[in-house]
């Protein structure tokens, strides 16, 4: 039927789309694959394959090929096992999940608030939290180590790390959860008013099962935000059994030590958790929750 | 069981006065519909009486308990909403639950109220579904299900038949005004379709700019609207309305195609007006071939037909006598052609007169 189709002409080709689909997947897993290939190698060394002096075509093009000389999992057993990674990794959800918790409570709650009620000061709140979102992280070093370390004796504690965080996270959320909250029709809540609804009801029982989409986006930013994050938690955290990942594995090519190997490695471990939550919350990314509420 | 009152009731958006100044008796068990048309206030005075707004000011009293500030759910009161606003992440049967848990209900009254509200509006079969996987029609019940579950004082309704389809309409129309005589609840309903107001109401009420035009029996406002918006409003096709001159003596007017006789409950009104305008008000039915009772009075004219609309039980006959447009609906198949002259009556005691500047109809109310 579809041979038929074509070759009537009233298709396109499709070969040089896959062609061009499968160049820029190629471009795009590249990097990922020599992550791999090193995490693999059981070596240290950024390269997998020493060119000889007088390299063949082919000795050139192994060693650009994503391929280590002998698979091994001993960086994965060493960074578990000779260094402190399993206790950053540790420290790393603690601080992630905490601000996740923290971040979409405080995002919802405000966000909702922003919604639906009419209060001094609304617009310029919401202003603010979009011209926070201008200044670049790193404008915000000094001040935050002041007000953390300094004045609130914050420093290298997994509380002082969340409240940056969950601060950092917030304005992006509220502003996505109010714009999911905008379109929940306001017919729903006065109608759970008339059933004898209760403010706080009609939000948990009503409101925020129908945003949960914008919830688990909220979430996995929050989570994302923190589980990334490198400048605060290494300005902050100043002994090595409260790093987390990502300062962690800048300590494994940092100064002395160039232990690519366990780097490489680390941050394959790392990403699993993002992956999970996405593949979890996956479900929830759907849009359409609300169809059926009123006619549409 | 309550009647409904509200006293003096205003409201005000800021400096924006929507209503200013409302006045309404529902007695205990009556179906009153207010109707009017977009904008005319009539949603914002349910949603006063709903507790969904705030009075500017006024009293609003729910089987004689004043309820200014008393929140909706205290209110005992049930509404239905346009878009039906059924909770989407539950089920039928969650829905029409919702409000009996929250006042915490006991689970087997919880359930005798749920099952005997789904086998009255025949939604037995849908309460384990979604509201998506329902029609528009099906989801309407829902709403009405959810607001009879509850056996509240009064029932609102605002629109719910909006978007139906009109075959659907006009059955749902019926089964809610069925339903409201079984139960006896006392009901609110707002609308902007006539028809709706018509058939459904004990009493209606008819509103303009946040203002109260007319409150009566559905026959009262139409045999005797108070004004022209009234008498436009009501009634399709709407009322002709016709300049007319009254002549020496006050018992007849003339407009520039015939002379009518001043219908009985008008006669006193035009005694002092001789030369003066009036509006002359004639509904398209009361222009027909002869008059219904031949000892009716009639006045016989002769109709140039501009254009004609064939409705199947009736033939709608759009034309001019002198210089004025008439609308006169007669009998399916004597239809006259596009052009003719046909000769028709009009029946002089169906007729009204209304005063130019009041707009107020000149006779008996």
């Amino acid at each position: 039927m579809s041979s038929n189709r074509s070759r009537r002409g009233d298709e396109p080709v499709h070969w040089p789309l896959h062609l061009f689909v499968i160049f820029i997947l190629i471009l795009t897993i590249y990097p990922i694959l020599w992550v791999l290939a090193i995490a693999f190698s059981g070596s240290q060394s950024l390269a997998i394959a020493d060119l000889p002096a007088h390299a063949t075509a082919l000795d050139r093009l192994r060693a650009i090929a994503p391929w280590p000389k002998h698979f091994s999992a001993e960086n994965f057993r060493s960074v578990f096992a000779d260094q402190p990674f399993a206790r950053w990794l540790l420290n790393s959800v603690v601080v992630a999940a905490m601000t996740t918790l923290l971040g979409v409570f405080l995002a919802c709650t405000s966000a909702y608030a922003f919604s639906r009620f009419r209060f001094p000061a609304r617009r310029a709140g919401l202003m603010a939290f979009l011209v926070s979102q201008m200044f670049p992280g790193t404008l915000m070093l000094i001040p935050l180590y002041i007000i953390i370390v300094k004045w609130l004796g914050l420093g290298s504690t997994f509380t002082g790390l969340v409240l940056i965080y969950t601060v950092t996270a917030i304005p992006f959320c509220v502003w996505m959860m109010k714009g999911y909250f905008d379109t929940i029709p306001k017919e729903l809540e006065e109608s759970a008013l008339i059933d004898g609804a209760s403010q706080a009801t009609i939000f948990f029982r009503i409101v925020l099962p129908l945003a949960k989409p914008a919830v688990a986006v909220t979430a996995l930013f929050s989570f994302m935000t923190a589980w990334n994050e490198f400048i605060q938690a290494a300005t902050l955290m100043d002994r090595v059994d409260k790093y987390t990942v990502p300062v962690g594995l800048r300590f494994f090519v940092g100064g002395f030590t160039q232990q690519w190997g366990y780097f490489a490695a680390g941050s394959i471990v790392a990403a699993i958790p993002v992956m999970a939550l996405f593949l979890f919350l996956q479900k929830y990314l759907v849009s359409g929750l609300t169809a059926g509420a009123v006619k549409g | 069981m309550a009647e409904v009152t509200l006293k003096g009731i205003k409201k005000a958006y800021g400096p924006v006065t929507v209503i200013p100044h409302f006045d309404l008796d529902i007695q205990d068990h009556e179906f009153m519909v207010l109707v009017g048309p977009s904008g005319c206030g009539k949603s914002t005075a349910l949603r006063m009486i709903a507790g969904l707004e705030e009075i500017t000011g006024g009293t609003i009293e729910i089987g004689g308990r004043v309820v200014n500030d008393v929140p909706p759910k205290d209110r005992d009161i049930a509404m239905v909403f346009q878009s039906y606003a059924l909770y989407p992440h539950m089920t039928v049967r969650e829905n029409m639950e919702f409000g009996l848990k929250i006042r915490k209900t006991p689970r087997e009254e919880m359930n005798r109220r749920v099952n005997e509200a789904a086998q009255i509006l025949g939604i037995t079969e849908f309460l384990d579904r979604k509201p998506k996987q329902l029609s528009g029609g099906q989801r309407q019940r829902v709403a009405l299900g959810r607001a009879i579950v509850r056996k509240p004082a009064v029932f609102l309704f605002d629109e719910p038949l909006s978007n139906l389809d009109a075959k659907l309409r006009v059955q749902t129309r019926a089964e809610i005004s069925k339903l409201q005589k079984t139960l006896k609840t006392t009901t609110v309903y707002v609308t902007h379709d006539q028809i709706e107001a018509m058939t459904m109401g004990d009493r209606i009420a008819v509103m303009k700019t946040g203002e109260l035009q007319q409150v009566g029996s559905p026959l009262e406002v139409y045999d005797r609207p108070s004004n022209l918006f009234v008498a436009g409003f009501i009634g399709t096709p709407p009322m002709n309305f016709i300049p007319a001159t009254v002549t020496t003596g006050g018992d007849a007017v003339a407009a520039s195609g015939f002379t009518l006789p001043v219908p009985a409950a008008s006669r006193a009104a035009t005694a002092q007006r001789t030369g003066q305008k009036v509006v002359l008000g004639i509904r398209p039915e009361n222009i027909r071939e002869a008059p219904r009772d031949p000892g009716d009075a009639a006045v016989p004219i002769t109709v140039k037909v501009e254009f004609v609309e064939p409705l199947g039980h009736e033939v709608i006959v759009h034309g001019r006598v002198g210089d004025d447009l008439l609308v006169a609906k007669v009998e399916p198949h004597r239809a006259p052609k596009m052009g003719e002259e046909v000769r028709l009556v009009i029946e002089v005691e169906a007729s009204h007169l209304f005063d130019t500047a009041t707009e107020k109809r000149l006779g008996d109310n």
